[in-house]
Protein backbone atom coordinates (compact mmCIF):
# COMPACT_ATOMS: atom_id res chain seq x y z
CA UNK A 1 0.00 0.00 0.00
CA UNK A 2 1.49 3.52 -0.89
CA UNK A 3 1.55 6.43 1.94
CA UNK A 4 -0.53 9.78 1.27
CA UNK A 5 2.72 11.37 0.44
CA UNK A 6 3.57 8.87 -2.19
CA UNK A 7 0.10 10.40 -3.95
CA UNK A 8 0.96 13.85 -3.19
CA UNK A 9 4.31 13.26 -5.00
CA UNK A 10 2.92 11.18 -7.43
CA UNK A 11 0.43 14.62 -8.40
CA UNK A 12 3.57 16.71 -8.14
CA UNK A 13 5.53 14.51 -11.05
CA UNK A 14 1.98 14.64 -13.30
CA UNK A 15 3.03 18.58 -13.01
CA UNK A 16 6.54 18.29 -13.70
CA UNK A 17 6.46 15.94 -16.70
CA UNK A 18 3.20 18.06 -18.29
CA UNK A 19 5.13 21.12 -18.04
CA UNK A 20 8.44 20.03 -18.93
CA UNK A 21 7.43 18.05 -21.81
CA UNK A 22 5.94 21.00 -23.24
CA UNK A 23 7.90 24.26 -21.80
CA UNK A 24 11.40 24.97 -23.60
CA UNK A 25 12.63 25.81 -20.45
CA UNK A 26 16.42 26.55 -21.51
CA UNK A 27 15.60 30.13 -22.45
CA UNK A 28 17.63 32.22 -20.15
CA UNK A 29 16.21 35.64 -18.61
CA UNK A 30 19.73 36.44 -18.89
CA UNK A 31 19.75 36.38 -22.63
CA UNK A 32 16.90 38.95 -22.69
CA UNK A 33 18.89 41.48 -20.62
CA UNK A 34 21.86 40.82 -23.49
CA UNK A 35 19.44 40.99 -26.13
CA UNK A 36 17.64 44.76 -24.86
CA UNK A 37 21.43 45.85 -24.43
CA UNK A 38 22.58 45.40 -27.97
CA UNK A 39 19.17 46.92 -29.14
CA UNK A 40 19.90 49.67 -27.18
CA UNK A 41 23.40 50.13 -28.19
CA UNK A 42 22.06 49.90 -32.24
CA UNK A 43 19.35 52.06 -31.27
CA UNK A 44 21.88 54.45 -30.42
CA UNK A 45 24.12 53.91 -33.51
CA UNK A 46 21.34 54.43 -35.77
CA UNK A 47 20.54 57.82 -33.90
CA UNK A 48 24.18 59.00 -34.76
CA UNK A 49 23.98 57.88 -38.43
CA UNK A 50 20.15 59.48 -39.13
CA UNK A 51 18.70 62.21 -36.53
CA UNK A 52 22.61 63.22 -35.45
CA UNK A 53 22.82 66.73 -34.29
CA UNK A 54 19.28 66.92 -33.92
CA UNK A 55 17.88 65.48 -30.66
CA UNK A 56 16.63 62.05 -30.84
CA UNK A 57 13.41 63.20 -29.25
CA UNK A 58 12.35 65.43 -32.56
CA UNK A 59 9.53 63.90 -34.82
CA UNK A 60 11.19 63.02 -37.89
CA UNK A 61 8.65 64.29 -41.05
CA UNK A 62 11.44 63.26 -43.73
CA UNK A 63 12.60 59.94 -43.57
CA UNK A 64 15.67 58.55 -45.47
CA UNK A 65 16.13 59.32 -48.92
CA UNK A 66 19.42 57.81 -49.07
CA UNK A 67 20.56 54.54 -50.00
CA UNK A 68 23.78 55.00 -47.94
CA UNK A 69 22.15 55.73 -44.70
CA UNK A 70 19.35 52.57 -45.53
CA UNK A 71 22.51 50.24 -46.16
CA UNK A 72 24.20 51.31 -42.97
CA UNK A 73 20.91 50.49 -40.62
CA UNK A 74 20.42 47.37 -42.24
CA UNK A 75 23.87 46.12 -41.54
CA UNK A 76 23.38 47.67 -37.79
CA UNK A 77 20.26 45.74 -37.49
CA UNK A 78 21.36 42.64 -38.46
CA UNK A 79 24.50 43.18 -36.55
CA UNK A 80 22.37 43.28 -33.58
CA UNK A 81 19.75 40.64 -34.16
CA UNK A 82 23.06 38.44 -34.77
CA UNK A 83 24.52 38.95 -31.72
CA UNK A 84 21.24 38.23 -29.94
CA UNK A 85 20.89 34.98 -31.45
CA UNK A 86 24.25 33.80 -30.60
CA UNK A 87 23.99 35.49 -26.97
CA UNK A 88 20.74 33.30 -26.49
CA UNK A 89 22.42 30.59 -28.14
CA UNK A 90 24.85 30.44 -25.60
CA UNK A 91 23.18 30.88 -22.30
CA UNK A 92 20.72 28.41 -23.83
CA UNK A 93 23.47 25.93 -23.86
CA UNK A 94 24.49 26.78 -20.62
CA UNK A 95 20.92 26.10 -18.67
CA UNK A 96 20.29 23.03 -20.44
CA UNK A 97 23.46 21.35 -19.28
CA UNK A 98 22.72 22.67 -16.14
CA UNK A 99 19.07 21.22 -16.22
CA UNK A 100 20.56 18.42 -17.74
CA UNK A 101 18.36 18.48 -20.82
CA UNK A 102 19.46 18.17 -24.72
CA UNK A 103 19.05 21.35 -25.93
CA UNK A 104 17.24 20.68 -29.38
CA UNK A 105 14.25 17.86 -28.20
CA UNK A 106 10.95 18.02 -29.25
CA UNK A 107 9.78 21.06 -27.63
CA UNK A 108 12.49 23.05 -28.84
CA UNK A 109 12.10 22.04 -32.91
CA UNK A 110 8.47 22.95 -32.28
CA UNK A 111 8.78 26.16 -30.68
CA UNK A 112 11.17 26.84 -33.75
CA UNK A 113 8.92 25.95 -36.02
CA UNK A 114 5.72 27.81 -34.59
CA UNK A 115 8.12 31.36 -34.07
CA UNK A 116 9.42 30.78 -37.68
CA UNK A 117 6.41 31.14 -39.43
CA UNK A 118 5.45 34.84 -38.61
CA UNK A 119 8.79 35.54 -38.38
CA UNK A 120 9.95 34.90 -41.72
CA UNK A 121 6.63 36.11 -43.15
CA UNK A 122 7.63 39.64 -41.11
CA UNK A 123 11.02 39.74 -42.23
CA UNK A 124 10.41 38.93 -45.70
CA UNK A 125 7.24 41.67 -45.61
CA UNK A 126 9.36 44.38 -43.71
CA UNK A 127 12.57 44.13 -46.82
CA UNK A 128 9.26 44.76 -49.10
CA UNK A 129 8.84 47.75 -47.66
CA UNK A 130 11.89 49.08 -47.42
CA UNK A 131 12.63 48.44 -51.20
CA UNK A 132 9.22 50.17 -51.69
CA UNK A 133 10.39 53.40 -50.10
CA UNK A 134 7.57 52.96 -46.99
CA UNK A 135 10.29 53.66 -44.44
CA UNK A 136 8.12 54.69 -41.92
CA UNK A 137 6.15 51.89 -41.18
CA UNK A 138 9.23 49.46 -41.24
CA UNK A 139 10.05 49.76 -37.10
CA UNK A 140 6.24 49.50 -36.27
CA UNK A 141 5.86 46.20 -38.33
CA UNK A 142 9.30 44.69 -36.85
CA UNK A 143 7.36 45.30 -33.44
CA UNK A 144 4.39 43.92 -34.48
CA UNK A 145 5.28 40.54 -36.18
CA UNK A 146 7.78 40.25 -33.31
CA UNK A 147 4.92 40.41 -30.80
CA UNK A 148 3.26 37.84 -33.03
CA UNK A 149 6.11 35.27 -33.17
CA UNK A 150 5.97 35.32 -28.88
CA UNK A 151 2.37 35.00 -28.83
CA UNK A 152 2.82 31.76 -31.10
CA UNK A 153 5.89 30.94 -29.28
CA UNK A 154 4.60 31.19 -26.18
CA UNK A 155 2.95 27.80 -25.92
CA UNK A 156 6.33 25.84 -25.63
CA UNK A 157 7.81 28.87 -23.29
CA UNK A 158 6.99 30.25 -19.96
CA UNK A 159 3.58 31.94 -19.78
CA UNK A 160 5.20 35.37 -18.98
CA UNK A 161 6.28 35.79 -23.19
CA UNK A 162 2.72 36.25 -24.08
CA UNK A 163 2.60 39.51 -22.22
CA UNK A 164 6.10 40.32 -23.96
CA UNK A 165 4.65 39.73 -27.06
CA UNK A 166 0.74 41.70 -26.41
CA UNK A 167 3.18 44.61 -25.41
CA UNK A 168 5.58 45.00 -28.76
CA UNK A 169 2.52 44.81 -30.75
CA UNK A 170 0.71 47.51 -28.58
CA UNK A 171 4.09 49.34 -29.04
CA UNK A 172 3.86 48.65 -32.97
CA UNK A 173 0.91 49.83 -33.44
CA UNK A 174 0.68 53.03 -31.22
CA UNK A 175 4.51 53.59 -33.19
CA UNK A 176 2.64 52.65 -36.87
CA UNK A 177 0.50 55.65 -35.75
CA UNK A 178 3.79 58.08 -35.28
CA UNK A 179 5.95 56.89 -37.95
CA UNK A 180 8.17 59.99 -36.89
CA UNK A 181 9.20 58.37 -33.55
CA UNK A 182 10.42 54.99 -35.00
CA UNK A 183 13.80 54.82 -33.72
CA UNK A 184 12.30 55.13 -30.03
CA UNK A 185 9.72 53.08 -30.33
CA UNK A 186 12.29 49.92 -31.62
CA UNK A 187 14.73 51.08 -28.82
CA UNK A 188 11.10 50.70 -26.58
CA UNK A 189 10.39 47.62 -27.83
CA UNK A 190 13.31 45.73 -28.72
CA UNK A 191 15.40 47.03 -25.90
CA UNK A 192 13.58 48.27 -22.63
CA UNK A 193 10.68 45.82 -22.59
CA UNK A 194 14.01 43.18 -23.13
CA UNK A 195 15.70 43.77 -20.56
CA UNK A 196 12.58 44.65 -18.34
CA UNK A 197 11.15 40.75 -19.46
CA UNK A 198 14.51 39.05 -19.25
CA UNK A 199 15.59 41.03 -15.38
CA UNK A 200 11.92 39.55 -14.43
CA UNK A 201 12.66 35.88 -15.82
CA UNK A 202 16.09 36.14 -14.73
CA UNK A 203 14.65 36.68 -10.78
CA UNK A 204 11.92 34.21 -11.07
CA UNK A 205 13.28 31.47 -12.66
CA UNK A 206 17.09 31.41 -13.23
CA UNK A 207 18.05 32.21 -9.45
CA UNK B 1 -18.46 7.89 2.47
CA UNK B 2 -17.16 5.96 -0.96
CA UNK B 3 -13.51 4.59 -0.74
CA UNK B 4 -11.76 7.24 -3.57
CA UNK B 5 -8.59 4.57 -3.39
CA UNK B 6 -10.79 2.09 -5.27
CA UNK B 7 -11.53 4.60 -7.97
CA UNK B 8 -7.08 4.45 -8.39
CA UNK B 9 -6.04 2.61 -11.71
CA UNK B 10 -3.88 -0.20 -11.30
CA UNK B 11 -2.03 0.14 -14.19
CA UNK B 12 -1.70 3.97 -13.39
CA UNK B 13 -0.35 3.48 -9.58
CA UNK B 14 3.03 3.17 -10.86
CA UNK B 15 4.98 6.48 -11.31
CA UNK B 16 7.06 6.03 -14.92
CA UNK B 17 3.56 4.89 -16.03
CA UNK B 18 1.80 7.94 -14.74
CA UNK B 19 4.36 10.13 -16.14
CA UNK B 20 4.43 8.82 -19.13
CA UNK B 21 0.34 9.20 -19.42
CA UNK B 22 1.01 12.86 -18.29
CA UNK B 23 3.24 13.93 -21.08
CA UNK B 24 1.01 11.89 -23.80
CA UNK B 25 -1.88 13.85 -22.78
CA UNK B 26 -0.32 17.51 -22.74
CA UNK B 27 1.36 16.23 -26.57
CA UNK B 28 -0.03 15.51 -29.65
CA UNK B 29 2.24 12.73 -29.87
CA UNK B 30 5.61 11.70 -27.97
CA UNK B 31 8.37 10.00 -29.90
CA UNK B 32 10.62 7.41 -27.96
CA UNK B 33 13.53 8.77 -27.99
CA UNK B 34 12.04 11.84 -26.35
CA UNK B 35 10.51 10.10 -23.84
CA UNK B 36 12.94 8.50 -22.77
CA UNK B 37 15.33 11.76 -22.27
CA UNK B 38 12.48 13.41 -20.45
CA UNK B 39 12.01 10.57 -17.85
CA UNK B 40 15.74 9.49 -17.39
CA UNK B 41 15.30 6.29 -17.91
CA UNK B 42 16.75 3.03 -19.59
CA UNK B 43 15.47 1.70 -22.79
CA UNK B 44 14.50 -2.05 -21.57
CA UNK B 45 12.38 0.06 -18.75
CA UNK B 46 10.47 2.03 -21.01
CA UNK B 47 9.76 -0.27 -23.34
CA UNK B 48 8.13 -2.46 -20.60
CA UNK B 49 5.79 0.09 -19.16
CA UNK B 50 5.19 0.98 -22.99
CA UNK B 51 3.90 -2.15 -23.46
CA UNK B 52 1.66 -2.31 -20.59
CA UNK B 53 0.16 0.65 -21.41
CA UNK B 54 -0.09 -0.46 -25.02
CA UNK B 55 -1.78 -3.60 -23.71
CA UNK B 56 -4.56 -2.07 -22.16
CA UNK B 57 -5.51 0.27 -24.95
CA UNK B 58 -4.29 3.40 -22.91
CA UNK B 59 -1.74 4.32 -25.75
CA UNK B 60 -1.12 4.11 -29.85
CA UNK B 61 2.11 3.37 -31.59
CA UNK B 62 3.03 4.65 -35.06
CA UNK B 63 5.98 3.56 -36.49
CA UNK B 64 7.89 5.59 -39.32
CA UNK B 65 11.10 6.36 -40.48
CA UNK B 66 12.88 9.61 -40.62
CA UNK B 67 15.97 9.69 -42.82
CA UNK B 68 15.99 5.97 -42.52
CA UNK B 69 16.59 5.47 -39.05
CA UNK B 70 13.15 4.21 -37.22
CA UNK B 71 11.05 6.32 -35.55
CA UNK B 72 8.17 5.11 -33.29
CA UNK B 73 5.52 7.83 -32.25
CA UNK B 74 3.02 7.42 -29.18
CA UNK B 75 -0.55 9.14 -28.81
CA UNK B 76 -2.93 8.84 -26.35
CA UNK B 77 -6.12 6.93 -26.81
CA UNK B 78 -9.37 8.11 -25.92
CA UNK B 79 -9.71 5.09 -22.97
CA UNK B 80 -6.21 6.33 -21.96
CA UNK B 81 -7.05 10.07 -21.29
CA UNK B 82 -10.29 8.94 -19.62
CA UNK B 83 -8.76 6.64 -17.37
CA UNK B 84 -5.95 9.31 -16.61
CA UNK B 85 -8.33 11.95 -15.76
CA UNK B 86 -10.35 9.65 -13.56
CA UNK B 87 -6.97 8.21 -11.63
CA UNK B 88 -6.10 11.93 -11.58
CA UNK B 89 -9.53 12.54 -9.83
CA UNK B 90 -9.13 9.53 -7.21
CA UNK B 91 -5.57 11.00 -6.24
CA UNK B 92 -6.59 14.22 -5.81
CA UNK B 93 -9.67 12.69 -3.60
CA UNK B 94 -7.30 10.19 -1.51
CA UNK B 95 -5.14 13.41 -0.80
CA UNK B 96 -7.57 15.34 0.27
CA UNK B 97 -9.14 12.76 2.43
CA UNK B 98 -5.67 12.07 3.77
CA UNK B 99 -5.56 15.55 4.87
Amino acid sequence: MKETQDYEKDLASIRTMMERSVKFISLSGMAGVMAGLYALMGATAAYFIIHYPLSPLRYRIDSIQDNDNLWKLLVLAAVVLGASLLTGFWFSYRKAKKYNVKLFNATSKKLFISMAIPLVTGGIFILILLGTGHFGIAAPACLIFYGLALIQGSANLYDEVRYLGFCEIILGLVSALLPGYGLIFWALGFGVMHIIYGAIMYTKYDK
Amino acid sequence: MKNPFENLDKLLEHSGRLQIMSILVTNESYDFNSLKELLDITDGNLATHIKALEKEKYLSIKKSFIDRKPNTQYKVTEKGRTAFKKHLDALEAVVKQQK
